[in-house]
């Protein structure tokens, strides 16, 4: 059936694991956001969730690290993480490796990508998949960007994945929506832990949502690191879903820096099925 | 140096309880299976997560080693401050890319 919804979200750990800390307001108005994009998921009668995300060292080390893996298991499990600590019970999460092997063979016409057949979800994924499908009945396929230790991949080649992806899902009978996590300032698990650069994020958003391709792959991974930390890099997961969703203006439906989450938090939709 | 290896052993920790078992029991025989300096031994050991943060290990497989020894998330993020003031900017690895001092 091909694309039915995409958008990008805030996978802090914060969100789960200290959300009592956050102003109770905001919070609550962030996990409405987080509600209206799991109804509008449910109500695109969605089928498969590619998920977009950069892992923190939980299934890729620099022994063999991918700069895009794409998942193939018969099922995964998460989080990785203490479940009492991020607040999240270890669950196994359902897939479908037919779909993802129809997906990579795709997406390798043109993108280099590895794949895996074991992958234990960390909170990059957990945390949006607990409010976005919180009884887990849709399968996932994940996708993996490599943000954590250099060299990355150009932004360019970033945007070749989304292209790449959106392709491959367009080609599948299935309805499938695409979801991309990360991507605001922060400087995670640094000295500098609950920095927020809000007017790097804000510019950004504003490109991504207009899918402005040449100030988003603008960026320099120097002028990230300067201006947006290390957990900047994850900006690429946007722009993966940016590229894979061109032709649509997108929405913003939640923006607010959160401290105590050490990032701006943030969601947007970027592909709606008209 | 061998950051890398300091970086793998903490990567292992996280993921393989057997290993980590052996870590509590007999530290110094999975110590003597990386190749590692006598700092990083030391910092291992100790264990001093600012001078692990100042060697260059990455915050993402710090943090979770600083919680296998009893670091809350302040403590953790003081120690890493206190590791750059002591010992200076941060000298290999992603923080070392601009100033050393990770962020800023």
């Amino acid at each position: 059936m091909s694309l039915v919804y995409a958008g990008t979200c805030c996978h802090s750990p914060g969100i789960t694991s200290r959300g009592e800390l956050a102003d109770p307001e905001i919070r609550q108005q962030l996990l409405k956001a987080f509600d209206r994009q799991r109804q509008a998921i449910e109500d695109a009668d969605t089928q498969a969730i590619v998920m977009v995300s950069s892992e923190h060292f939980a299934n890729f080390f620099m022994d063999n690290m991918p700069t895009y893996a794409i998942g193939m298991a018969d099922e995964y499990e998460g989080p990785i993480e203490d479940p009492e600590w991020l607040k999240i019970p270890r669950t196994r999460i359902p897939a479908n490796p037919g779909l993802s092997l129809r997906i990579i063979k795709q997406v390798l016409q043109s993108v280099d990508v590895s794949y895996a057949q074991e992958w234990k979800f960390d909170h990059g994924m957990v945390v949006p998949l607990h409010f976005l499908t919180p009884d887990y009945k849709i399968p996932i396929i994940p996708v993996n960007i490599n943000c954590q230790n250099p060299p990355f991949s150009p932004l360019s080649r970033t945007w070749e994945l989304g292209k790449a992806l959106r392709k491959a899902i367009d080609i599948a009978p299935e309805r499938i929506a695409l979801i991309g996590t990360g991507g605001t300032s922060h400087w995670p698990c640094t000295p500098d832990s609950g920095k927020i650069n809000e007017s790097w994020d804000n510019e950004m958003i504003n490109h991504l949502i207009n899918k402005r391709k040449e100030p988003l792959l603008a960026y320099t991974d120097e002028a990230i690191y300067q201006q947006a930390g290390p957990g900047g890099y994850e900006v690429r997961t946007s722009i993966c879903i940016a590229a894979a969703t061109e032709e649509q203006t997108g929405e913003i439906w939640f923006f607010a820096p959160i401290p105590i989450f050490a990032t701006t938090c943030c969601i947007t939709t970027l592909y709606q099925i008209e | 140096m061998s950051l890398y290896y300091v970086q793998k052993l903490l990567y292992k920790l996280n993921r393989d309880p057997t290993l980590k078992q052996r870590f509590d029991s007999d530290q110094n025989t999975v110590l003597d299976e990386y190749s590692l300096s006598e700092e990083e031994i030391s910092a291992l050991k100790k264990p001093d997560i600012g001078l692990l943060y100042v060697l260059g290990v990455n915050g993402q497989l710090l943090m979770h080693y600083a919680t296998m020894n009893g670091y809350s998330w302040p403590e953790y993020i003081q120690a890493m401050r206190d590791g750059v003031e002591h010992f200076g900017p941060v000298r290999k690895g992603l923080y070392a890319m601009i100033d050393g001092k990770g962020a800023t």
